[in-house]
């Protein structure tokens, strides 16, 4: 009998995975402690005070955050997420994608394809299964691979496979013929505006150049509740704090150390005995899926999806935050997409037309004079 | 995956010949290469010397000919990585080291293990490792600035950096392009006798300019000219060949 349990037990220490070590140690020593102090610090603030500020503080009072700042708030953290999955192929990786807002909007897609259906016959034609513009397009069915759309599991796997499994093949044919650097840009450049294309027809059925809009809920919660939106809210700050974690152990491993070196020496690490296109493959799919998280997030709390979001430009500013925050910080470019989408929202109030030319004046400073971004002048000065 | 018989050449180049637009880079070449080798290549410029260590690495597909590591490695087939795997290890003219990792990182990357994508994501180092990795900077002689960042490395430190790279994969073959370029002499001297200390252990091919350096290492010499081997023997033998100065003093 003791054999047996012996026995039994030596056999689980031999089915788990030896290398696998719960990254609790890690963990602490993951970044500096003041690091830390404000990571977790700002994750209490968003996702346990602005809550409380925004739901139980009255709004006379003068500490009340009101919906409009929620809403942002929420917009930028889904931003945020967006520009640290890109700094993990760009800063990290040394692929500059200057499509990664067709992945962000595919996630977007796929779960506003489950918030059209939530409308149930709430919608203006009151149909109870089809989305208002397929009713004004006189389709008397839904296309079928709108088929298992109102179910709000099948959507959440779809916001993280329509993005992973575009960026898989995409990368593997570009990363496979070793396509790099501008060339490699230009093609995702040139991808997310044939996606746009795409679903600008509304033959595509996705509501061509209007995308998905009026929603009414989300399981049930209905998004005009505020407490709906602070939840989305939280939701959205908790994604970005484990996107950062994840991101942070991913490129302090070893791992993270031949992504660095492939970004420094492609062929050094060929001749080291890596197939640096796995590596490529394995980074560039996980951003994507990522993006495609952030992109879900985004959609509920901003009320709508169209295809201006795979809009070229979209994606250049995606590379404009991180640029402007750090490359290859992970943090900078959380900043980065805070500071001008923070900016933007006043000045595009403020002095509309200025804006664009604000966006490319910050771009010609911090390429000329901040190569390193707006974190790498802390850094300097630590040294 | 090495059954290869302790017997036999390491490198075996027959006819290999690799055109560019009609241009013959490498014309019907061959080359033995023993176990433990000390070998150098010289020869003018466009002799076809970086051509040669391509189609040994992979990274040039020849047009005709034989290329084989070993008994059991076709190098005509497989790719450079695989190549790199089955221990065959390149220095390039430039040294190319990760210049944002620390000279223990650059080690760390290059150390022989399994380097596939799920392993590398959960690999820890071993004790064992360390020790390698340990072993091989003190053979270098980077031990003390095993934390300092590559790039700050002078130029002949990151030449033996790039040499400890090579090492720690534990290649049977080892290719060095030019390992002396741009060195002082107290530092070639110090490669020289790097080198001499690994051959025997390893199979090395250098391919140099610096005549003094070959004079201070070569035990066996071959010259290429027109992608062609002109002569094969000691240095004192292919230095009298008639047709190796006629090459050299033609120029």
């Amino acid at each position: 009998m003791a054999t047996m349990t012996r026995r039994l037990l030596s056999l689980g220490g031999n089915l788990s995975w030896p290398q696998w070590k719960l990254p609790g140690a890690g963990l602490r020593t993951l970044f500096p402690r003041w690091t830390w102090a404000i990571v977790l610090g700002g994750y209490a603030v968003l996702a346990l005070l602005v809550p409380v500020l925004n739901l139980a503080v009255p709004a006379s009072s003068a500490l009340h955050v009101s919906d409009y700042w929620v809403a942002l708030g929420g917009k930028i953290l889904c931003y945020a997420t967006v520009a640290l999955a890109m700094d993990l192929v760009w800063g990290y990786a040394g692929i500059l994608s200057l499509g990664h807002g067709l992945f962000f909007a595919l996630g977007g897609y796929a779960m506003g394809m489950y918030l059209m259906r939530a409308i149930g016959s709430d919608g203006v034609y009151g149909d109870p299964v089809l989305p208002d513009f397929m009713v004004f397009l006189d389709w008397k069915a839904l296309p079928w691979y709108w088929r298992g759309s109102n179910s709000f599991l099948q959507q959440a796997a779809m916001v993280i496979l329509a993005p992973s499994l575009l960026a898989f093949v995409f990368g593997w044919f570009a990363f496979r013929s070793r396509i790099r650097g501008v060339y490699f840009s230009i093609i995702t450049q040139a991808l997310t505006f044939a996606f746009m294309l795409l679903f600008f027809r509304n033959q595509t059925g996705f509501g061509g150049n209007n995308g998905f809009t009026d929603f009414k809920r989300i399981l049930g919660f209905p998004l005009a509740n505020p407490r709906t939106r602070i939840v989305l809210f939280a939701l959205s700050a908790t994604l970005l704090l484990l996107a950062l974690i994840g991101c942070r152990l991913l490129v302090r491993s070893k791992f993270g150390r031949v992504l660095t070196a492939i970004r420094d020496a492609e062929d050094r690490v060929r001749f080291c005995g890596y197939d640096p296109v796995g590596f490529k493959l394995f980074v560039w799919t996980l951003s994507a899926a990522i993006c495609g998280i952030a992109g879900a997030l985004y959609v509920p709390q901003v009320g709508i999806i169209n295809p201006s979001e795979m809009s070229p430009a979209n994606s250049v500013e995606i590379a404009i935050w991180v640029a402007v925050g750090g490359r290859g910080t992970l943090l900078g470019p959380i900043l980065g997409a805070a500071l001008i989408n923070g900016a933007k929202s006043w000045l595009t109030v403020a002095a509309p037309e200025l804006w664009l030319y604000a966006l490319g004046l910050l771009f010609i400073v911090v390429t000329r004079w901040l190569p390193d971004g707006v974190l790498g002048l802390f850094r300097r000065e630590g040294k | 995956m090495n059954l290869d018989t302790p017997r036999g050449p390491v490198l075996y180049l027959d006819g290999v010949t690799v055109s560019f637009d009609g241009f013959k880079a490498l014309d019907s070449l061959s080359l033995i290469v023993e176990p433990g080798e000390l070998r150098c290549i010289i020869g003018p410029n466009g002799a076809g010397k970086t051509t040669m260590m391509d189609v040994i690495t992979g990274k040039t597909r020849p047009d005709a000919g034989e290329a084989h590591f070993g008994n059991s490695h076709d190098l005509t087939r497989l790719s450079e990585p695989e190549i790199a795997r089955a221990g065959i290890g390149r220095k390039f003219q430039k040294p190319t080291i990760f210049k944002n990792h620390t000279v223990f990182e650059n080690l760390e990357v290059a150390l022989k293990t399994d380097k596939r994508v799920l392993p590398t994501l959960r690999s820890e180092r071993t004790p064992e490792q360390d020790a390698r990795i340990d072993e091989v900077l003190g053979l270098i002689g980077l031990r003390h600035k095993a934390e300092r960042k590559a790039d700050l490395l002078s130029h002949g430190e990151k030449q033996w950096l790039e040499i400890g790279m090579l090492l720690v994969q534990d290649p049977r073959l080892l290719l060095l392009d030019e390992p002396v370029a741009g060195m002082s002499d107290e530092e070639t001297a110090r490669t020289g006798e790097l080198l001499e200390s690994l051959a025997g252990k390893h199979s090395l091919v250098v391919v140099e300019h610096d005549m003094h350096f070959v004079e201070s290492i070569a035990r066996k010499v071959t010259v290429l000219h027109e992608g062609r081997l002109l002569a094969e023997g000691t240095l004192e033998t292919v230095r009298e060949d008639p047709r190796v100065i006629d090459v050299y003093l033609g120029r």
